[in-house]
């Protein structure tokens, strides 16, 4: 039994333990906004925050994820998280929109620690996070209007 | 319910059920029907027969004062469900802000695509061209209904009712109504017969920049997307198909697989072998511990540099005629000058974000999927006749996609079938998902073909071009598809010319000539499919032109286009806005190109920075004509997204074979573009009165030509073949 608290609340889940937490979200808990995308942590689609770090979810065994504080997309909030998702929806950034939750994620990670990123900072924070529709540009408007927002 | 982004996936197709019938009065609804033709089909669907499900609709209105758009096209992030409500929302004027959409059923007489025939189906940038009368008029029509029903509410005459802002108006004493409030009574309106349509001047909401109506679910994490989709017991199906394509099952042992907990069943199916089990990993678990032999017989087992030592033999035999003026030989003959130039390019993978995927419930004499379904009539036809139902029998629920640049219009249904042939394998005991990992993904097929291009090109004495003789050597795309009679012309493949068979460029003598290479590697169209490669060839072929002739590149075209005058002013448009002649720095140069694809002409030009073998695209600067631009924003954010989809091709990605097998597989090996890679993008947008025409494909081909011609600015090395980075 694999004890895990996603989003504020406390789960058991009786499954292997060498499962990537991105299928236990997806499968088992239902916490779709989570992407599949790679499998290998190449394109950050399944990025979600444990103890406000981003992480890929796909490459980190459930197991290893007991007794930590996972966030998913569905259960992000806060100053940052708010201003993240305004600029995102005032730039009209998403095109199809199936990575921008982990873009967010990766985005909101950035600006936690990086109040006022530099497009260098943007380029290092991001880089792992593909988005094949290719809305680099507005992702990046977008994180400077958040920044600007937060100041 | 609102969007199906924000309703839950599972009870959408349900909801919308009930709303249909109980939609007449008792739930206070407006629905208005088909308008294809125009005429006599026209009706108000608002009564349908109590417990048949006649989704005979294209908008709907209820009591909430939402107005929902039925929206026959799929949704991979090129803006379509935004633009087809603003074109409703004009002609109704409504206000924005209460405009919704909703993915339509299976309907291919209701929802099909007014370009395709009788098939329901996104695709080739058609979906604002195709309904930009259809859906202006659904509008009006019910605009008309709405007045109607308040002149007869208030006992005013018609004349006297304004709409604005989704407010229905008397003008002359302070009588309002809200389109919610005046639904019902609308419905009982007579569908008029005849609109007309308001003139540009009269436009409040097309052409400006109204926000996406995906954008807060997308951002909010909420979109549902086919692979979000839960069925109760549902079992989640992976396949092992073979390293070769081709090759087929021999033979296969799964008693290792099936010890792996949560593993329900191995199936072999036509394409592999399938393992179904209770959840994703189990089942990927269990394709990793099955044992698979392979009959390799009829499989491809070349590698890529044998095929195209194949491609170069057929040049030198004669191929097909696919075009010929004017007397291309003569021309070259008597040139002063001739250039020859050989261009190859790699299969590529369209590797959307989302892998495909899909959910069937077979319940015997009926069948449901969910699906990012792209061309919903192929996939209904193809699934029933798996399943052996009539097409009406499948029911299909669009859901949005992941992206798709081609890859989930699948011309032979084929995730589809598979889907039911899993579907019908386990007797439809429980729904199957099936699932596609990246490595299925990549090494899948279904590839933008591998093709070699042979362009010989001579100068008169004073410079202009006397001939143009061209050879293109490829697989063809629609052989062996439903779509082989509309694109095969005298064994010529459309797609294999698209581009060549319409250049702008005044050639007085001009043959294509075209080489069929067969194989066992499925293809399909990519993004812009054979604009994707002629495009490049043409727009470097005429910068080695005018470099040969001494010419400035952009004159050099501009003396060629003046029968075009559209796509001389996109070009004059970029070239001035990017600040064409500047002398740059060493190191940068500045290349241009301009291409019409989907009836839209756009022009780019790319600014370079070399260093060593090192190249990065600093700026990209466009200018498109796509007729009138609904949404100017979504025009401008589908071509930053053709720069950012494409650059990565332009640059290093391939799908290679060694002996048949693919020699990439995931995201490190067939990279995509990266955020700080991304170039700069200003998007200029020549204004047009003329009908919308395409943008999710245009802003792709001229990508390509314009970095390679920059590359030669800087570097004076000109790199013909893509990727650029394969040949450097």
């Amino acid at each position: 039994m694999i004890r895990l608290t996603v989003n504020g609340e406390p789960h058991r889940l009786d499954i292997d333990p060498e499962m990537p937490l991105l299928w236990a979200l997806r499968d088992h808990l239902h916490l779709t906004a989570t992407k599949f995308g790679c499998g290998r942590a190449h394109c950050g689609a399944c990025t979600v925050h444990i103890d406000g770090e981003a992480v890929r979810a796909c490459a980190m065994r459930v197991g290893d994820a007991r007794d930590q504080t996972i966030t998913t997309i569905e259960g992000v909030s806060g100053d940052v998280a708010e201003a993240v998702q305004d600029a995102w929806q005032k730039r009209d950034v998403v095109q199809c929109g199936y990575c921008q939750s982990g873009q967010i994620m990766s985005a909101i990670s950035l600006l936690g620690s990086t109040r006022k990123p530099t497009d260098a900072d943007i380029d290092a924070a991001m880089d792992g996070n593909i988005c094949r529709c290719g809305t680099y540009v507005r992702i990046r408007q977008a994180i400077h209007d958040a920044a600007k927002a937060l100041a | 319910m609102t969007t199906p982004s924000i309703s839950n996936a599972l009870s959408l197709a349900a909801s919308r059920r009930t709303f249909l019938q109980g939609a007449g009065a008792a739930v206070g609804g407006f629905i208005l029907g088909s308008f294809v033709p125009f005429g006599k089909h026209a009706l108000a669907a608002g009564k349908p027969v109590a417990g048949v499900f006649d989704p005979n609709v294209f908008l709907k209105i209820g009591a909430d004062n939402l107005v929902t758009v039925i929206t026959k096209h799929f949704e991979m992030g090129q803006g379509v469900t935004t633009g087809l409500a603003t074109l409703v929302a004009e002609e109704l004027d409504a206000d924005w802000s209460q405009m919704r959409y909703e993915f339509a059923p299976a309907n291919p007489k209701l929802y099909n695509n007014l370009f395709f025939g009788p098939n329901q189906a996104t695709g080739a940038s058609t979906s604002i061209a195709n309904s930009w009368e259809q859906m202006r008029k659904v509008g009006a029509a019910a605009r008309l209904m709405f007045v109607a029903a308040a002149a007869a509410r208030w006992n005013v005459p018609a004349e006297d009712i304004v709409v604005a802002k989704g407010i229905v108006r008397h003008r002359g004493s302070a009588r309002q109504a809200t389109l919610g409030e005046l639904a019902v009574e609308a419905m009982a309106v007579d569908v008029p017969q005849k609109v007309n349509l308001k003139p540009a001047s009269e436009w409040r909401l097309i052409g400006t920049r109204l926000p996406r109506l995906d954008s807060a679910a997308k951002t909010a994490g909420t979109a549902v997307y086919a692979s979000d989709v839960r069925r109760p017991d549902m079992l989640t199906a992976v396949v092992r198909r073979p390293d070769q394509f081709g090759a087929t099952v021999a033979s296969f042992d799964a008693s290792e697989a099936t010890k792996i907990p949560g593993v329900v069943d191995v199936v072999q199916i036509h394409s592999g072998v399938a393992v179904l089990a209770r959840d994703t990993w189990s089942a990927l678990r269990g394709r990793d511990a099955l044992k698979v032999t392979w009959d390799t017989r009829a499989a491809e087992t070349r590698s890529t540099a044998e095929i195209l030592t194949e491609y170069r033999a057929l040049t030198k035999t004669q191929g097909l005629t696919a075009l010929s003026r004017g007397d291309a030989a003569a021309g070259l003959a008597s040139a002063a000058r001739t250039l020859e130039a050989e261009f190859t390019f790699p299969f590529l993978a369209h590797a959307p974000m989302e892998p495909l995927n899909g959910i069937m419930e077979f319940r015997g004499d009926s069948a449901e999927i969910w699906s990012g379904c792209q061309l919903q009539s192929i996939d209904q036809r193809m699934a029933a006749r798996v399943l052996g139902l009539k097409p009406e029998q499948v029911k299909i629920n669009t859901f949005l996609a992941g992206g798709s640049f081609g890859r989930r219009g699948s011309a032979v249904g084929d995730w589809t079938i598979e889907l039911a042939t899993l579907a019908k394998a386990i007797n439809g005991r429980a729904p199957v998902q099936i699932v596609w990992t990246r490595e299925d993904d990549i090494k899948g097929g279904f590839y933008r073909p591998m093709l070699l291009h042979k362009a010989t090109a001579g100068l008169d004495a004073r410079g202009r071009i006397s001939g143009w003789q061209h050879k293109v050597v490829s697989k063809r795309i629609f052989v062996g598809t439903p779509f082989e009679r509309v694109f095969l012309k005298d064994g010529v493949d459309r797609s294999t010319i698209d581009g060549l068979n319409d250049i702008a460029y005044d050639l007085a003598n001009y043959s294509v000539e075209v080489h069929n290479a067969p194989s066992p590697v499925p293809l399909l169209w990519w993004r812009s499919v054979g604009h994707s490669h002629t495009a490049h060839v043409i727009e470097t072929v005429i910068d080695e032109l005018a470099h040969l002739a001494r010419r400035d590149p952009v004159a050099f075209r501009l003396d060629l286009l003046a029968q075009h005058p559209r796509d001389a002013a996109v070009l004059r448009l970029a070239a001035e806005k990017a600040g064409w002649g500047e002398t740059l720095p060493p190191g940068r140069g500045r290349g241009v190109a301009v291409h019409q694809s989907f009836k839209t002409r756009v022009a780019m030009v790319a600014d370079v920075s070399v260093e060593g073998s090192a190249v990065r695209v600093d700026r990209i600067v466009a200018a498109v004509d796509c007729g009138v631009a609904v949404n100017p924003d979504i025009v401008v954010a589908q071509v930053e997204g053709a720069v950012g989809f494409a650059l990565s091709s332009v640059l290093r990605n391939q799908i290679t074979l060694t002996d048949g097998v693919v020699d990439q597989g995931n995201f490190d090996d067939y990279e995509p573009t990266r955020m700080s890679e991304m170039p700069k993008v200003e998007v200029h947008i020549v204004k047009s009165d003329a009908a919308p025409t395409g943008i999710g494909e245009p802003g792709l081909p001229p990508l390509a030509p314009a970095i390679g011609n920059a590359i030669f600015a800087a570097t004076g090395t000109r790199l013909r073949s893509l990727p650029l980075a394969a040949e450097a």
